[in-house]
């Protein structure tokens, strides 16, 4: 994002008292992470120590210190998908893509993330992909999801050749 | 033009995740390709999630429905001329409302949940909405704060305290600013009601948190909506917009002279920010952080004001109380659970889903007269009731009432209304460890039981799976969660250990533990 933009979004909600979270959010959805020069930006402009900053940033999980891969897994691990195999879904999907929650495959490709509830409680086990949520997920759901974003990435590289 | 035929099918966040978008695509779609003049309506869904995505067709004798319609069907549907109400097709399920699951129920909050368009402010007038806003306009706050009195509503996020009461303080503390925030942080696993109410008739709550300002003489409110929930952000957004562009929110409400602003405020995922201090910090744009009480927030909340902090399925049973009189209301349920509790039926089982019904009904009912049992048709193991700080209970002790105090008296909570069963592959050890792992990640750290017993918990947990026979290890553990229980500075800390107790103590034949323990 052009950091002009981000200034305006900044400036227009900079003398609100609770300004932080809301432009981390701006910050996190333009960039897919918190880059380091924001948070001097936020500080500065906010009127906060850089401590204070990192300190919001660091607690909330949806805040991330590191850029994500070009696609986001997020997986439920709460009771209600557990209940539907919820584990043996957490466990093939860190197989398939080979990484652990929280890590990003080598190619760049796939980010994997969990958290607790979706609030699709009575659909589950639940995956969202690329922020599109899906019910009923269960592994063979997993490879077809993992199928159509390979293949179109695949039918990317081929219109760029 | 307005279409002949009126089509609905659902945009919740659960009817989309099983295809409800696509199957709109595609039935407008065909609609074109065929010539046939329809209307569509995305509405709510009606809470009968294992009939998602439900299609429903309005007739004159009223609105039938088309059950778990893939894209593939919509072709087939077309054949049979569904758009017309038409029963010969294998996924008609009749008249929506006569469906057992829905007639059995008595929705006064969901009253018109899965039936209007959510965003149309002028579909929700014309089912009785802004009624009750209207009638409290011209209240007395004290007869208002009396009317919820009178209805015996107690919050519906977890806590149970009386609303009435809580809004009581609030009126009485003096100040010059108040304020009204709506918790709108469900975070529970096994619960969605709030969900709904947000992306299935966002003008409800908005109705509710106006009629709470006027009740407790505060002018600006706050949604504290939880990031997970992108739907209902987008809901509630348009709504709130249009509430102002129609003179139901700002300064000057329905032409009276009195003033509400409203703004929401989303949360970064992050647990404790539902227990209502941690939410008022992280409102206030710090770290979740639980605040010690005394102050409550009724004296002292955001910013240091007196604030009214309610879940939102509370603030959105309001209009109806207001609108047909707290003694209606106080009618239904039980001696101290008064009025009805929408219950989440999810998890391991076949028809889950909204069930709004009065207290009193029997877990037994809920679980498989609603229910239907199972979802894999397997036994039922164990089931958990409100949430992931509620306790398990085994199949043969599901005849207790639904009811804040008989659920307490066996170590349970109603929490927030949500039931996640289990069948008789649970591995219980799991569970139990996951009780004390989602807390020690969920802790905001400020006490030390929660932040360090937690990580103990579930060191301890992991030991006395090696050592079965080790006593010593179980008394440790009990000692443990007694200490958590009783010290900790909220209830993230100080029911985490009711799953695992509740655990030891209805399933020690399954755990492979000799010693029972006897708590609750």
């Amino acid at each position: 994002m052009v950091e002009r933009e981000l200034c305006k979004v900044i400036n227009r909600l900079k003398d609100k008292k609770n300004a932080l979270i809301p432009l981390l959010h701006v910050i996190q959805e333009r960039y897919g992470y918190i880059p380091p020069h924001t948070i001097d930006l936020l500080s500065d402009e906010l009127n906060l120590s850089k401590a204070e900053v990192w300190g919001v940033l660091t607690f909330y999980s949806d805040f991330k210190l590191k850029p994500p891969g070009k696609h986001i897994i997020k997986v439920c691990r709460s009771e209600a998908c557990l209940a539907m195999g919820g584990k043996a879904v957490q466990e093939y999907i860190r197989q398939r893509l080979k990484i652990d929650f929280g890590q990003t495959t080598l190619d760049g490709l796939f980010t994997l993330e969990d958290l607790y509830c979706f609030g699709n409680c009575a659909c589950a086990p639940s995956v969202m992909v690329d922020g599109k949520l899906y019910g009923r997920v269960f592994p063979e759901k997993i490879d077809t999801l993992i199928e159509e974003i390979l293949s179109g990435e695949l039918k990317k590289d081929e219109r760029q050749v | 033009m307005k279409g002949k035929y009126r089509i609905f099918i659902p945009r919740d966040f659960s009817s989309s995740s099983l295809g409800a978008d696509e199957v709109s695509v595609a039935i407008e779609k065909e609609a074109r390709k065929r010539g046939i003049n329809i209307e569509l309506v995305r509405n709510g869904s009606r809470g009968m999630y294992w009939l998602e995505p439900l299609v429903e067709v309005e007739t004159q004798q009223g609105r039938v429905g088309y059950r778990n319609v893939s894209t593939k069907d919509v072709s087939s549907l077309y054949n049979a001329e569904f758009f017309k109400g038409n029963g010969n097709h294998s996924l008609y399920v009749g008249f929506v409302e006569e469906v057992d699951y829905i007639k059995r129920q008595t929705r006064l909050t969901f009253e018109r949940v899965g039936i209007i368009d959510p965003v149309s402010i002028d579909d929700y007038i014309k089912h009785n909405g802004f009624l009750a806003l209207k009638k409290a306009l011209e209240m007395r706050p004290e007869d208002i704060i009396n009317e919820i009195k009178i209805s015996g509503l107690r919050g519906r996020g977890g806590a149970g305290f009386p609303t009435g009461i809580k809004w009581e303080t609030v009126f009485k503390t003096p100040s010059e600013v108040k304020y009204v925030v709506c918790n709108a942080d469900e975070g529970d696993s096994g619960t969605f009601s709030d969900r709904m109410i947000m992306e299935c008739d966002p003008y409800l709550l908005i109705e509710g948190m106006i009629i709470a300002g006027l009740a407790v003489g505060a002018q600006e409110g706050y949604i504290y909506l939880r990031s997970e929930y992108s739907l209902a952000k987008e809901v509630l957004q348009k709504a709130i917009n249009i509430a102002y562009e129609r003179g139901y929110l700002g300064k000057d409400i329905m032409g009276s002279g009195k003033r509400f602003d409203l703004e929401f405020y989303v949360g970064a995922g992050a647990y404790v920010c539902g227990e209502e201090t941690a939410l008022l910090e992280s409102l206030e744009g710090k770290r979740g952080i639980v605040r010690p009480r005394p102050p409550v927030p009724a004296v002292s909340g955001l910013w240091g004001r007196p604030t009214v902090v309610n879940n939102v399925v509370t603030l959105a049973t309001v209009p109806w109380i207001i609108r047909e009189g707290g003694e209606k209301y106080a009618n239904y349920g039980t001696d101290k659970s008064r009025g009805t509790l929408p219950v989440q039926l999810s998890g391991n089982i076949k028809r889950g889903g909204l069930v709004e019904v009065p207290f009193g009904i029997t877990l037994r009912e809920l679980i498989y007269e609603f229910g239907g049992g199972t979802y894999s048709g397997r036994p039922i193991k164990a089931v958990q009731i409100g949430g992931p700080l509620g306790a398990y209970l085994p199949e043969d002790m599901l005849d207790i009432p639904l009811d804040y105090e008989a659920l307490q008296r066996v170590g349970g909570i109603v929490g927030h209304g949500g039931i996640v069963v289990f069948d008789d592959t649970v591995d219980l050890w799991y569970m139990m460890r996951f009780a004390m792992e989602f807390c020690a990640r969920e802790s905001c750290g400020k006490c030390t039981p929660c932040r360090i017993g937690s990580q103990r918990g579930v060191e301890v947990i992991d030991k006395l799976k090696n050592n079965r026979g080790d006593e010593k290890l179980l008394v440790l553990l009990e000692d443990l969660m007694d200490v958590m229980m009783n010290t900790s500075l909220c209830g993230l800390g100080g029911m985490a250990p009711y799953p695992v107790l509740s655990i030891l103590r209805h399933f020690s034949d399954e755990l492979g533990l000799k010693k029972e323990i006897n708590y609750f």
